[in-house]
Parts: C-alpha cells; sequence; structure tokens
C-alpha cells in the first residue's frame, strides 16, 4: 500500500502543497493555490481527504476554500459566513476544525461559525460573540482573531477555542454557552496586580494531547503552559526554555507527554529565534524537562518568526514534524525532531502547517 | 409595476476567475446597483459576497462605478446603464 505525505501550507499569497512517501526523504512542492488569497489556514479532513483553506482577501473578503482532490481543484464558499447588519464585518477565516458533525471556523473579527455540509452553508454559531466579556476582547498584533479550534475526540458538544486577546473559552453544549479557561495564565501587558484576570490572555496556540482530552497545551504571548483539566487550571511548563514567548506548539501524534514548541527570543525583541540560531523544543514528560533539536536547522543568521499555526505533526509512526517560516522557508524532521532538513524556500510568508496522511 | 431597466455590467479578471464561465460582460435587470448585484448573484451564487460585505456595502477595497460616476448600493440605475467593478489598489 502506498502512503502519500501531504503538508499543507497557508501562506501569505495561496496555498501551496509538499508531497511525499512514507520515507519522507524527497519532497515535491505545488501551488500556489487559492488565486493567491492569503490563506490563514489549510487543513484536511482525515476522514475524508477533503481539504479546506481558510483565508480573506482584501479586495474580496472572508472565505473557506475547499478541494476533495488534493488540491488539484477548489471552490471556495462563504454563504452565511456574515455578523448582522451594520456589525464589523468579517474580515478573514483564521481556523477551521472538521469533525463528525461538520466543520467549525473561527473568524476575525473574533467569532464561530458552523457548516454541516462540507463547507457550503455557514451558520454563526451566536453563543461565544454572547459571552459578557466579548464588549472587552482587544484585538492583538494579528488582528481580533479566533486562531485556535480544539474539539473533543468523542463529545461534539465539546469545544475549546483561543482568541487574540480574549484568552481561551470552552463550551460543553455545542456553543450555546462558553466559559473562560485561563486561570493560571499571566497577562504580563497588564498593570502589576491585574496579571491573572478571567479573560483577556493572548493565548497564540491551543492544542489537545493525543488519548488525553483533558490534557491541553498553550503557547501564550505569556508564557507556556499544561493542563490537566481541559483548562480549568493552567501550569506553567516554562521553565528550561530560552524564553517566555512563541508562537506555535504541537503536539505528538501519539505520546500524550512529548510536546514540540519554537520559542522567539521575545515580544519587544524582534520575535525571531534567540540569537539568530533557530531550534525546535521537545519534551518528552509533558514540559517538565526540555530539548532543545538544532541538528540540521540554521544555527547563525536566523532572524525569522514561526507563527501561531504554522508547525505540525504527521501520524507516520515514527512522526514527523514540520515548521514554515515567516521568511518561507518549510523545515521537515523525519525522526521526531532529531534531525532536520529545509525541504522548501523562497516561498511567500508561511501562516500555517497541517499533515494529510494518505494510504492509498 | 414597471420592470427593472436592463443595463451592462462589467466585471474585473480577478473577480471572473473566481467564478469559473463568468463573463466579462454581462447584462441582467435591476433598478438600483443593489438590485443589479442580487441578479448577478442568481446566476453565479456567491458572487455579490465577494463584492459587498455585510453592513452592507460595497467592499471598501472594491469599486462600482456608474456611467463613470462611482456609486453605491443605492445608486439607481437607467435602462442601458454601464456598471463597473473594479478591483482597488490594495496588496502588499
Amino acid at each position: 500500500m502506498a502512503t502519500r505525505v501531504l503538508l499543507l501550507l497557508g501562506t501569505k499569497k495561496g496555498a501551496f502543497i509538499a508531497e511525499s512517501d512514507a520515507a519522507r526523504r524527497s519532497w515535491t512542492l505545488r501551488g500556489p493555490y487559492c488565486e493567491t488569497w492569503p490563506m490563514n489556514h489549510v487543513i484536511a479532513d482525515p476522514r475524508s481527504g477533503t481539504i479546506y483553506g481558510g483565508g480573506g482577501n482584501e479586495w474580496f473578503g472572508p472565505a473557506v476554500w475547499k478541494s476533495t482532490d488534493f488540491g488539484e481543484t477548489w471552490t471556495h464558499s462563504s454563504a452565511g459566513m456574515a455578523y448582522p447588519a451594520g456589525d464589523e464585518p468579517i474580515k478573514a477565516v483564521w481556523s477551521i476544525a472538521p469533525g463528525p458533525d461538520g466543520l467549525y471556523a473561527g473568524v476575525q473579527p473574533a467569532g464561530l461559525f458552523h457548516s454541516a455540509d462540507e463547507g457550503q452553508i455557514w451558520r454563526h454559531v451566536e453563543g461565544l460573540r454572547r459571552h459578557p466579556s466579548q464588549q472587552h476582547w482587544q484585538p492583538g498584533g494579528g488582528g481580533l482573531i479566533l486562531h485556535s479550534l480544539v474539539r473533543h475526540p468523542h463529545d461534539d458538544r465539546q469545544l475549546w477555542v483561543g482568541i487574540s486577546t480574549a484568552g481561551v473559552f470552552h463550551t460543553a453544549d455545542g456553543g450555546d454557552t462558553w466559559e473562560p479557561r485561563n486561570r493560571g495564565t499571566r497577562a504580563d501587558f497588564m498593570p502589576e496586580g491585574q496579571n491573572y484576570p478571567e479573560v483577556g490572555q493572548c493565548v497564540h496556540c491551543l492544542v489537545m494531547a493525543p488519548g488525553m482530552p483533558d490534557r491541553l497545551y498553550q503557547q501564550n504571548h505569556c508564557g507556556m503552559y499544561r493542563s490537566d483539566d481541559g483548562g480549568k487550571r493552567w501550569d506553567s511548563i516554562e521553565a528550561g526554555l530560552p524564553s517566555t514567548f512563541g508562537f506555535p506548539a504541537a503536539a505528538h501524534p501519539r505520546d500524550p507527554e512529548t510536546l514540540y514548541l519554537l520559542p522567539l527570543n521575545g515580544d519587544s525583541t524582534g520575535r525571531y529565534v534567540p540569537d539568530g540560531k533557530a531550534a525546535v523544543w521537545r519534551t518528552r514528560d509533558a514540559g517538565r524537562t526540555w530539548q532543545d533539536l538544532r541538528n540540521g536547522l540554521p544555527q547563525q543568521n536566523a532572524y525569522f518568526g514561526v507563527l501561531r499555526q504554522a508547525m505540525a505533526t504527521d501520524s507516520l509512526e515514527t512522526a514527523g514534524v514540520y515548521f514554515g517560516t515567516s521568511s518561507g522557508a518549510l523545515f521537515a524532521s523525519r525522526d521526531e525532531g532529531d534531525g532536520w532538513n529545509c525541504i522548501a524556500e523562497h516561498l511567500p510568508s508561511i501562516l500555517s502547517v497541517e499533515t494529510l496522511v494518505v494510504k492509498d | 409595476m414597471t420592470e427593472p431597466p436592463t443595463v451592462i455590467v462589467i466585471l474585473p479578471g480577478a473577480l471572473q476567475r473566481l467564478f469559473p464561465g463568468s463573463p466579462r460582460r454581462v447584462e441582467l435587470a435591476g433598478s438600483t446597483v443593489d438590485e443589479a448585484l442580487d441578479a448577478l448573484d442568481a446566476r453565479w451564487p456567491g458572487i455579490r459576497d465577494r463584492i459587498c460585505d455585510s453592513t452592507p456595502a460595497i467592499r471598501r477595497h472594491i469599486n462600482v462605478f456608474v456611467d463613470g460616476e462611482r456609486a453605491a448600493l443605492d445608486t439607481p440605475l437607467a435602462a442601458g446603464s454601464t456598471v463597473i467593478v473594479l478591483t482597488a489598489v490594495s496588496g502588499g
């Protein structure tokens, strides 16, 4: 049985796909797709192989693009993806999460939509923006965006979202009501004494540990965290890391103790890899200790960043790890991060990386 | 009730590429820009959302001209009016 490994890239100028086989030694690149729209998140539904891309174009507004032939042809729709008349219009789609009951899409300004027909018609999940804190949500550097969507693997009614800058919210009733899940995460940008608010934290990336739905990891503007109770309480896991700042986090496909982060030097010092030397940091014990992985990554004059959705793992037996940079380079490891290769460069700024493994 | 006038709508290439089969020039009926865009959407579902946002208004970086004058959704149309949809300068 042949195995295809697809890396799905959202970039500032379209979607791209890098493809290899199970060995993951050589890669081919194709694209740009989606009419070179800025594509904030490109992701596949692993059950069907359908690829969805969320983005927004300065001329034509937000849309979710869709391909049922691994990227050869695309259609798009934003039908129903609108706030009430008079409200600030939706600028772009930032995140997509497929599941058994349909697709969720997170948008800018922050809100949530659901499609029960594979992305043709969208319905506003109004409960999120009805949360009393909504009037206090503040845009971060990337805008007021809903960029993280984490679905419960066995309960369609449960969903976690990450909003910059509002924090993490959880619903247990399919989106009617929401509860902030930010206790223990810092807001260093608030005045002293107000650094642990109920909402207003700048979450950058939220991921779930495989096989442990109560375990979440979070890269925040202000620290790295783990929760073992679905986000009700967060504990810092930043000891041993070179900074408290970064954007992406990627969970291992099977080991809930393994997490990958890519810390940057700091929010006010350039937001590139520390000392111009690239490293992915891996924990094998749920954040208690960290190892820097540098083999094959540039160790001088590297002044790139890696954005919130731009690191991912694949599902093969020895997991692949991938990240895309703000300067348009794509790095791949086929051995869980021990060794790295640059498999594409000179792409537009990479906004998201996701994987799809297809067994023909 | 009088029939809405027949007008000519000219679409930009970047918009045509999003709706395969849509022509550069199309004749349809509408007594305002708003109605003409509804008629356009009836032929190519979704095209109105690319030109208008939900406020509702013509998108910030789209310009619509009626017989040479910049128009809004409520701009009236007469028989034979030419409605030109253009992409404004934008991007990076």
